[in-house]
């Protein structure tokens, strides 16, 4: 599936498209489909969001959301050697995924 | 006559002289080389500003295209003309932003015809934003280093 | 050190000011993030990988305690508690709100700080060797230079928009501790026999980088008088500015332009443009230099023991490592290890730079120094009080005695915190320093200089490592290239690639075979750098992909 995210304009966090807003964690990212350019642009706009895009993403078998490409895996959750600063998730499958 | 390049003074922002400004368009570098009696000259980034010494008393307006903020030749254009004497006007077209107005009035620049209208506040405060400065340029202003030895 | 007079303090007071000013208009929607990016970038604020990072200038790498005081209050203050040393002696924080970013650098101007020009196609801040005005070596002391250079440099305006970044290093002794040959220009400070006695002059060099086409700076001109020097400097940024590249990103820095033109053309431009430059007049008043050299007068050294209680061995090991010999020979330099075995290379906690600040009131006439090893220097301290020194610095876990070591890695934040990294950098370091540490062989292998960037960017230095390891996106995920025989010191060179790469255990079990070719090939006191410049490439390969 494809979904959206980017950086909040003004506190710089890395934030996820839910259908409806910008959210702070990855699992609450929507399939966007064709609408992709369209919300990009008008949100972006309306400086709700810094620098969107679209990246493709995939939903595992206990129905989180992994980004396709390792970089957004590791935006999703937090750098990889400091795992006392990760996104507080309720996802609780721990750094597996992100490598 | 190729007098259909350039801004008119209509377009002209801010303008930090008194005479009257040029009427009419300017031409090409190429063309002022050959045009023994063009007056008024646009200098594009690829330019070199210094074909156009010769011909330094003849000229009244000099415009120096940005097409890109981020194209900082004009900012060299524009100092080597000064440093070799020019006085007529000197006119920073096209992406002419906010930013970039105290270091282009440094750099010997003394009218302005950005290609979107700038919010005039915010351009006035941004011509003003440097009391002083480090470095000699067109401006001839005193930098920091003479006041801090001046007799 | 230097300190700001009305003048310096209204200027970085000027640039917080016009800072808020952007990041309001930014907030407001006047500007779009096109075209605030170089303005931001100008006060060293990216986007990156997680929010936005604040570059923050440490000019030549020198610092007080106070100043350092203050970086830890930021950390606390705006960001997690912690900040990264960089390879260009500045600090990154990696956790930075946009709504907060003109108040940091308000806070910084508070202590004669700013973020002005740490990134962007400008002149960035300028950087100098970190043993400035301690080593015994040392010819010149470079600051004074460097700090001339600052002024210059800082909002020139004509010099704001050039194809590319623009970093120039000054150094003032035979031994280059700065990179300075891998620089756009690299300055060092000579003193050349005249007729009045000695006379002090620059050496220039011109178009060295890294990133994906290293080049080494060929020099220049052999001696410009310093009555001279930003004059030079002014006519060498101009043939760039009108003439280096702008059609493609990755060929604009000032190496493609000199490589291009070929040095002895570039050169004669610059000779014709610094003619012309000369009858401007552009040069700051000469007297301007005395007055900045003088707040780089030695500090009031006294005599004291010249030897030391070596009876605990693990004290020794770290003053046998660590420590760097001082024109004051009751004095040395000290070096804190920002490399603990296992740790991430050069960040430091907020607590961790109070106790810096602490120990160089104490103990370094109130003065640090950042190493483009992403290190801390406390660059004066008496032989006397290194002991106490050397305890306060194990309590806190920074006392490894690692310095140029295999353990003491230069690594660039990679995928862990940038947006343009294949692969990430740190877990290497982890991982490596670590296993060398525990096996012992970090002794015995001695001086080796290791060196990871995250992508072709080559913040970490990767070319001129002795070992080399470069970040690749290989089908999406990370994979390794090794390199060998890169020196960034005066004995310049770039490491060559050993072959097709590895993943992270298999490049981590290649770092363990070149350096068992090493131990096996090494001839008395030879360094991994030398073996491998006699012997070559050859029994490095075979031993990494022979059958
Ligand atoms: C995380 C944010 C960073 C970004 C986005 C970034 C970006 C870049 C880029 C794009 C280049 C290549 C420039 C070119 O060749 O034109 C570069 C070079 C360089 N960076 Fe970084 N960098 C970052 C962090 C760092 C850090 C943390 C250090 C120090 C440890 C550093 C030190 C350097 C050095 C020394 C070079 C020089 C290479 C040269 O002269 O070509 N950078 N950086
Ligand atoms: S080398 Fe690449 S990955 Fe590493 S910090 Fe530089 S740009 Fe980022």
């Amino acid at each position: 599936m494809k979904i959206l995210t980017g950086n909040d304009l003004r506190s710089g966090a890395v934030t996820w498209w839910n259908g409806t807003g910008w959210s702070l964690f990855v699992d609450d990212a929507v399939d966007v489909g064709d609408d992709a350019e369209e919300i990009l642009a008008r949100e972006e706009a309306a400086r709700r969001v810094n620098v969107p895009y679209a990246i493709e993403a995939t939903i595992d078998a206990g129905g989180h959301v992994r980004p396709a490409h390792i970089k957004d895996r590791v935006r999703a959750l937090g750098p990889t050697v400091r795992r006392d600063l990760a996104v507080p998730t309720a996802d609780k499958t721990g750094w597996d995924w992100v490598i | 006559m190729a007098h259909n390049l350039g801004t008119s003074p209509d377009e002209v922002q801010f303008r930090f002289r008194d005479d009257e400004p040029v009427d009419h368009g300017t031409v090409t570098v190429d063309s002022a080389l050959e045009q023994t009696n063009a007056n008024a000259v646009r200098i594009e980034p690829g330019d070199d500003a210094r074909l156009l010494l010769p011909f330094l008393d003849r000229l009244a307006l000099v415009e120096v295209n940005f097409p890109s903020f981020g194209d900082g030749r004009g900012y060299s254009a524009a100092r080597i003309l000064r440093e070799a004497g020019y006085a007529g006007e000197l006119r920073a077209v096209g992406q002419v932003l906010i930013d970039q107005l105290s270091h282009m009035r440094r750099c010997g620049f003394d009218s302005f015809a950005p290609d979107k209208r700038l919010d005039e506040e915010d351009a006035l405060r941004a011509f003003a934003t440097w009391e002083n400065v480090y470095q000699r340029a067109a401006d001839r202003r005193a930098t920091i280093a003479d006041k801090r030895h001046e007799a | 050190m230097y300190k700001y007079d009305q003048y310096d303090q209204a200027m970085v007071d000027a640039r917080v000011e016009e800072f808020r000013d952007q990041a309001r208009r930014r907030l407001e929607g006047k500007l779009t993030e096109d075209q605030f990016k170089p303005l931001r970038l100008m006060n060293g604020l990216y986007l990156q990988l997680h929010a936005y990072m604040l570059r923050v200038a440490i000019p030549y790498g020198t610092l007080n305690s106070r100043q350092m005081e203050a970086l830890a209050d930021i950390a606390e203050k705006y960001d997690r508690g912690y900040g990264h040393f960089t390879t260009r002696q500045n600090i990154q924080y990696n956790w930075i709100k946009l709504e907060d970013a003109a108040d940091i650098l308000a806070d910084l101007a508070t202590v004669e700080m700013h973020a002005i020009q740490t990134s962007g196609n400008c002149i960035r801040n300028i950087s100098a060797d970190h043993f400035a005005g301690a080593a015994a070596d040392e010819i010149i002391d470079p600051r004074p230079y460097a700090e001339l250079m600052r002024q210059w440099s800082s909002f020139h305006p004509e010099f704001t928009y050039l194809p590319r970044k623009f970093k120039i290093a000054v150094i003032g002794s035979e031994t280059d501790r700065a990179a300075m040959r891998l620089h756009d220009i690299g300055i060092r400070i000579v003193r050349r026999a005249s007729d009045s006695g000695a006379e002090v002059g620059a050496q220039f060099f011109a178009g060295g980088g890294m990133g994906r086409t290293p080049m080494i700076a060929p020099l220049i001109r052999d001696f410009v008088p310093l009555d001279q020097l930003i004059t030079y400097a002014e006519a060498c940024l101009r043939v760039y500015n009108r003439y280096g590249r702008r059609d493609n990103k990755y060929k604009a820095r000032i190496k493609i332009l000199v490589h291009e033109l070929g040095a002895a053309e570039y050169t004669r431009q610059v000779e014709e443009e610094f003619a012309h430059m000369l009858s401007v007049g552009v040069e700051p008043p000469h007297e301007e230099l005395a007055r900045i050299a003088e707040y780089f007068a030695p500090p009031a050294f006294v005599d004291g023991p010249k030897t030391l209680d070596r009876s605990d061995p693990d004290f020794a090991l770290w003053v046998d490592r660590n420590t760097h010999r001082h024109k004051h020979d009751a004095y040395v330099s000290a070096v804190i290890s920002l490399k603990p075995a296992g740790g991430i290379p050069g960040d430091a906690t907020a607590d961790q730079m109070r106790l810096m600040a602490r120990l160089a009131k104490q103990y370094s006439f109130d003065e640090l120094r950042v190493m483009h090893t992403q290190n801390v220097l406390l660059p004066h301290v008496r032989i006397a009080d290194l002991h106490a020194v050397w305890t306060a610095l194990e309590e806190a876990g920074l006392g490894s005695p690692n310095m140029d070591t295999i353990e003491d890695i230069i690594a660039c934040p990679g995928l862990d915190y940038c947006s343009l990294a294949n692969a990430r950098s740190i877990p290497l370091a982890q991982r490596i320093s670590e296993r060398f540490a525990q096996s012992g062989r970090t002794e015995i292998v001695g001086e080796l200089k290791l060196k990871i960037s995250g992508c072709i960017n080559a913040c970490g230095h990767h070319h001129a490592g002795h070992i080399g390891i470069l970040g690749v996106d290989k089908k999406g995920t990370e994979n390794y290239q090794l390199s060998l025989g890169g020196s960034e010191a005066e004995d310049v060179s770039l490491a060559k690639i050993t072959g097709p790469g590895f993943d992270e255990d298999g490049v981590i079990a290649a770092v363990e075979k070149v350096t068992d070719v090493y131990l096996a090939a090494r001839a008395d006191g030879e360094r991994f750098l030398d073996t491998y410049r006699r012997i070559g490439m050859e029994p490095f390969k075979e031993a990494l992909y022979g059958a």
